[in-house]
This record gives C-alpha cells, sequence and structure tokens, in this order.
C-alpha cells in the first residue's frame, strides 16, 4: 500500500477528520435541525461536520498526489506506561484512597524512562505522595481518602 | 490625563502584599518552566488552576499571567546555554544565543535577552493601557454579527499564521469547534455528543484538554526521544553590556518590540511567530559584519524582544475583546470563567481594579524578571540539567490531582489519559494542538452570536454582509486567505517557518 499512499501523515490526518466528521454528522442526526431563524442543536454542528469531511477529504485525497515523510514509530512502551499508570490512578483513587493510587502512579510511570531504577523510583514515589498529601489533603482540604475504603475492614 | 488615573488604579491594585507576593511567585515558577526540560507554561498554568480558586480573581490572574510572560525569559536561558529552546519562541534565540556561548560570550548574549525582553514588556504594558480602552469602547458596539465575524476573521487569521500547513490548521480549528460543542445546549438544553454520560453533560473541561495535549502527550513525546542537555558554561560571566554596545542595539530591540507588539494582537500570533518574523527582520537590516548564525548579537536582541513584547500584547484581544489569540489566553480565559468574569469588553468597566491590576502587575512581573534572570542566573542554570527522569512523575501527579481536585470524578482523569494519547498521535501526525484548543474555546461562542445574528437578520444570512463592521471583518479574512494562497507568498511563509 506504501505505493499509492505517498504521504501518510496527510492520509491519516484526512482518515481522522473525516471520521471524525462523519460521525459527528450522523449523531446530529437525532437532534432538532432547526432553520437559519431558529438554530436548533444540530444547525452548527452538522455545519462543522460537513466542514471537517470536506476537508479531510481534499487531505486524503492529497496524500495520493503529494510525498511526504512516513509516519515516525509509536513508542508502544512509553504509552502503555505512562497511559496505564493515568488510567489506574483514575481506578484507584476513591476505593484505595490517594496515597496507593499515587505510589502506584510514581512507580509505574518511571518505568517508563531508560533511566529507571527501583530504588530511586521508590524513594521518588515516597517523596511525592507525603507532599502531595500533605499539600493537598492536609493543606488545601481536598475530599480525597488517603486510604480508601479497600482498607477498612 | 485618564491613562495616568488607570495606572494609578492599577498600582494601587498590583502592590498589595497578597499580589506582589503571587506575581513574584508566577514569575518564578514560570522561569523555572522556562528552564527546565519538557515543561511548557500551557500545561504549567493548567496544573496551577485548580489551586488558584481559592484567591482572588485577580491574584490568581496576576499570578497565572506571570508564569506566562516568566517562561519567555526562562526559555531564552537554555536557548543560549544549552542549544535547547526552553519554549517554541526562544527556538530562534538559540541559533545565534548558542554561538555566542560558544565564543565565550554567553553572559552577554543572556544580558541582552534580559534587557530587550525588559524594554519590550515595558513598551508592551503601556501599548496595552493605550489600546484597550478604545477597543473595548469599540467592542462594546458589536452585535452578535459583529461577533461572529470577528471570530471568523480572528480564527482565519490563526490558521494564515499557524506552523505547517494550511489545511491541517483548518482541520484542527474544525475538530476544536466540535468538541467545545460538546455537552448540553445552552439553549434547547438538549445533551450533544454525550453518549449519555452525567460527566460529559457540562462539556469536555478545558483543562481536561489542555492538560491531556500539552501535559500527558508531551510526556510521552519526550521519553521517546531521549534527549540529553550538556550545559555549554558552567558558570556564566560578564553579566553585562557597555553603553556603547547596549546603544548598539537598542535599534534592534526595538524593532522586534514593534514587531512583537503587532504580532502578538494578532490570533495564532503572539510569542512564537513574532521571535521567528523579528529574527527575519533583523537578518535583512542589520549592518553587523558578523554573520547571522555565528553569534550576531542582534539575532539575540531582536527575537527576544518581540517574543516578550508578543506575549504581553497577546492580553489585549484576551482582555477587551474576550477572544484568545493563542492556547495560554485560551487558559486564562478559562480562569477567568472559573472564577465568574465573563470576558469581554465588560471587564474594563465592570472590573477596572482587576484589568489595569493585571497589567500594572505585568510590567512589576518584568522588574522581577530581570532581577532574577540577570544577578541569579547561576540558580537557573543549575536546573537546566534537571534530571527529567525524576521530574516527569511529579508532573503526572499534579495533573492526576489537579484534574480530580476541579470536578471530583475520576472519569476526567480517564478523558485526560485519552486526550495524552491524542496529543501523542497527532504531534506524529504534524497536527498542532494549538488551532484545536482555539476552536475548542470559540467553539460554544461561535455558535451563540450565529445563533442570535440569524435570529435577529430573520434567518438573512447576507447580514454578515450588510452591517459595515461585519462585512470589514470579513473582508479582512478573505483578504488574508488569498494573500496566504497567492503561489510566491505562500514559499516565502513556508521559508520563513523553517528558518
Amino acid at each position: 500500500m506504501g505505493t499509492t499512499i505517498k504521504h501518510p501523515k496527510d492520509f491519516y490526518a484526512g482518515m481522522m477528520y473525516f471520521g471524525v466528521g462523519a460521525a459527528a454528522a450522523y449523531i446530529a442526526r437525532d437532534y432538532t435541525m432547526g432553520s437559519a431563524v431558529r438554530m436548533g442543536p444540530a444547525y452548527f454542528p452538522t455545519m462543522l461536520a460537513i466542514l471537517l469531511m470536506i476537508v479531510g477529504a481534499i487531505s486524503v485525497v492529497r496524500s495520493f498526489l503529494r510525498k511526504g515523510e512516513n509516519i515516525k514509530a509509536f513508542a508502544w512502551k512509553e504509552i502503555g506506561l505512562i497511559i496505564g499508570s493515568i488510567v489506574l490512578f483514575g481506578v484507584l483513587v476513591r476505593g484505595a484512597g490517594l496515597g496507593p493510587a499515587l505510589v502506584l502512579l510514581v512507580l509505574l510511570s518511571a518505568w517508563a524512562s531508560p533511566e529507571f531504577k527501583l530504588r530511586t523510583a521508590l524513594l521518588l514515589a515516597a517523596i511525592t505522595t507525603i507532599l502531595s498529601v500533605l499539600v493537598f489533603v492536609t493543606g488545601l482540604g481536598l475530599p480525597f481518602p488517603i486510604l480508601g475504603s479497600w482498607f477498612s475492614m | 490625563m485618564e491613562i495616568l488615573a488607570n495606572l494609578s488604579l492599577g498600582f494601587s491594585t498590583a502592590f498589595s502584599l497578597a499580589n506582589l507576593f503571587f506575581c513574584f511567585v508566577g514569575v518564578v515558577l514560570g522561569t523555572l518552566v522556562g528552564v527546565l526540560p519538557g515543561l511548557g507554561p500551557v500545561a504549567t498554568i493548567a496544573m496551577l488552576l485548580p489551586i488558584t480558586y481559592s484567591f482572588e480573581p485577580v491574584t490568581a490572574l496576576i499570578m497565572l499571567a506571570g508564569i506566562f510572560y516568566g517562561a519567555q525569559y526562562g526559555g531564552s536561558t537554555t536557548a543560549i546555554l544549552v542549544n535547547l529552546p526552553g519554549e517554541a519562541s526562544s527556538v530562534i534565540t538559540a541559533l545565534d544565543g548558542y554561538a555566542m556561548a560558544r565564543k565565550g560570550q554567553a553572559g552577554k548574549a543572556l544580558a541582552v535577552a534580559a534587557i530587550g525582553s525588559f524594554i519590550a514588556g515595558t513598551i508592551a504594558t503601556f501599548l496595552i493601557a493605550l489600546a484597550a480602552p478604545p477597543l473595548a469602547a469599540l467592542a462594546m458596539q458589536f452585535g452578535p454579527a459583529e461577533y461572529f465575524s470577528l471570530l471568523v476573521m480572528g480564527l482565519i487569521v490563526s490558521i494564515v499564521l499557524a506552523h505547517g500547513s494550511l489545511l491541517h490548521a483548518i482541520g484542527m480549528i474544525l475538530l476544536g469547534l466540535l468538541l467545545g460543542i460538546i455537552g448540553s445546549d445552552v439553549n434547547s438544553g438538549a445533551e450533544r455528543f454525550t453518549f449519555g454520560q452525567p460527566w460529559l453533560a457540562d462539556g469536555i473541561g478545558f483543562v481536561v484538554l489542555a492538560m491531556g495535549m500539552y501535559g500527558i502527550g508531551e510526556i510521552i513525546n519526550n521519553l521517546e526521544k531521549h534527549e540529553t542537555r550538556d550545559v555549554m558554561t558552567k558558570s556564566v560571566t560578564g553579566l553585562r553590556l557597555s553603553w556603547a554596545e547596549f546603544k548598539g542595539i537598542l535599534p534592534s530591540i526595538l524593532r522586534g518590540t514593534g514587531v512583537g507588539s503587532f504580532l502578538g494582537i494578532l490570533p495564532g500570533g503572539g510569542a512564537v511567530l513574532s521571535s521567528f518574523a523579528a529574527y527575519a527582520v533583523e537578518k535583512k537590516l542589520s549592518k553587523n559584519p558578523i554573520p547571522f548564525g555565528q553569534g550576531a548579537i542582534e539575532g539575540v536582541a531582536g527575537p527576544e524582544s518581540a517574543n516578550n513584547a508578543g506575549a504581553q500584547t497577546s492580553f489585549i484581544p484576551m482582555l477587551t475583546l474576550g477572544i484568545p489569540s493563542n492556547p495560554t489566553m485560551a487558559i486564562m480565559i478559562g480562569a477567568m470563567m472559573i472564577h465568574s468574569i465573563q470576558p469581554g469588553p465588560a471587564v474594563l468597566t465592570e472590573q477596572p481594579a482587576l484589568f489595569w491590576g493585571l497589567i500594572v502587575s505585568m510590567w512589576i512581573g518584568n522588574l522581577f524578571l530581570i532581577v532574577l534572570n540577570l544577578p541569579m542566573i547561576g540558580i537557573w542554570v543549575k536546573l537546566i540539567t534537571a534530571p527529567y527522569h525524576l521530574m516527569y512523575p511529579v508532573i503526572l501527579v499534579f495533573c492526576a490531582i489537579g484534574v480530580m481536585s476541579i470536578s471530583n470524578t475520576e472519569w476526567d482523569v480517564f478523558l485526560m489519559a485519552f486526550f495524552g494519547v491524542v496529543g501523542y498521535v497527532f504531534n506524529k501526525l504534524e497536527c498542532e494542538p494549538a488551532p484545536m484548543l482555539l476552536g475548542f474555546i470559540l467553539g460554544p461562542m461561535m455558535e451563540e452570536y450565529l445563533r442570535r445574528a440569524l435570529l435577529m437578520s430573520k434567518g438573512d444570512f447576507s447580514v454578515f454582509l450588510t452591517r459595515p463592521i461585519s462585512a470589514t471583518l470579513l473582508a479582512l479574512a478573505v483578504v488574508a486567505l488569498i494573500v496566504v494562497l497567492l503561489p510566491t507568498i505562500s514559499k516565502k511563509r513556508e521559508e520563513t517557518f523553517k528558518e
């Protein structure tokens, strides 16, 4: 397929614009269109969605005509660890509490660095967690449990 | 003299103990994020926004503004000493600044950057004080049709001034406008694009979007780059300019200030474009025997003055029209809304202390910055090599707690993670996130003005062309678009951005 798509960045960006535009236009069918005098909830989004589909189509067509660089490889390990650590934080923060959620967030995300050392990461996790709890919960009074309901027997 | 009365109101506001203190905190943080690798002002302001909830609105804005223009100073330090621009706006400074550092003139380059920035900041502050009241008065006459046309023009100009591909800038703006519409429709109450999820009913939080794209996405980007930082000079000496040297570069500083002040007002312009344009101007006009790129002092003075002037004047459209000209201003608008201040021309009349206090604080902030960046440069130099592998987990902690503290729902944490991936993918596809953020803020405004304008004209679209101010704004937008599409100019535009 590398022979027909000359500009992969334009191609995939165009597909994304077109896809989002098409999806938005499709979902907006359920809303009231209204008229120019009384614009319904669907009026403006549908206009935008159509424009976005046009931009996407141009970008895709252009990708067959104009040459461009290849998309550089994705850093899957880094994506997985960073995004995973944040999602895990979100999952844990209520049940397990801010303390455990922060420790795991720091440890897991620090692992993504090539300079990762377990001992430094543990130390960093401890310091960051204690300081954050002191600043945000004790100091600013944010309503997070330090240890969540999962730990209370 | 009305301006003197205004400025004295500003001084009395800005000189309160709390405001002075948080102005100082802001510029210190700004310099810090400018110097530290991989952390920009947009992400920092987004992270600190929750902390400012309990502040007075004017204090919050003073501190957040300080982060923004402080970062312009800090960014130039890394550009000169490590050849790595701390901020996008100091990319161009690295060319001649680093060349000067290699010749042992690091001190002189830093001094020029700081003095130039200070002069530019001072002049730009006065420009805001002069230009804002008449602009706000003009904007008071605007009806919905004028506002809609103004937004259209603003978005088109930001497309024209965007880096890279025009088509992608348009695509990203439209994407942002659509994202901004998610949530309940103010008029009908209908929920749009919420997929029945209650946590989407109020729309996507601006902080969630900004932290995801600029905070998380950037971290993944930085991690795959594995860059190393070697500081050029361990100890920086000769941090002064002789009077003759100062007189020699003053024209460059003033030219840079002029270019920066003008471009800062334009949407999508701001600090980055200003520095590029000022460099091009200096290259044309300089009589320096040292070629540009090999340590010409004008190549530091012009762009550094321009990026600071541009950073300051980008507050003009934000404060008078309620329209952001860059992502940082978009966050500032978000900050004002959180403190229930509706940005727009009414701010000047209804909140004069806030308006003038903020402006005067910028000048005070610049004074702090020149002290922070000249005598105390040694401290910042040490921070340049701060180990990133210890920094980014802490940034993540701030982002995660920050998002939770705003909305108190873990869904926003997941949404932030999602936008982190989106930001990373956009970077791979060379789609700039800045236009998307502008669109995101402007989406709901644009829809509302369009709706009201069409309601008043009974559905007649010609209203945008029959009202003179509206027609002029649209004509300007068309001219801007034509100009940039002309083949000769589009070639020149590419050259400017390549340099």
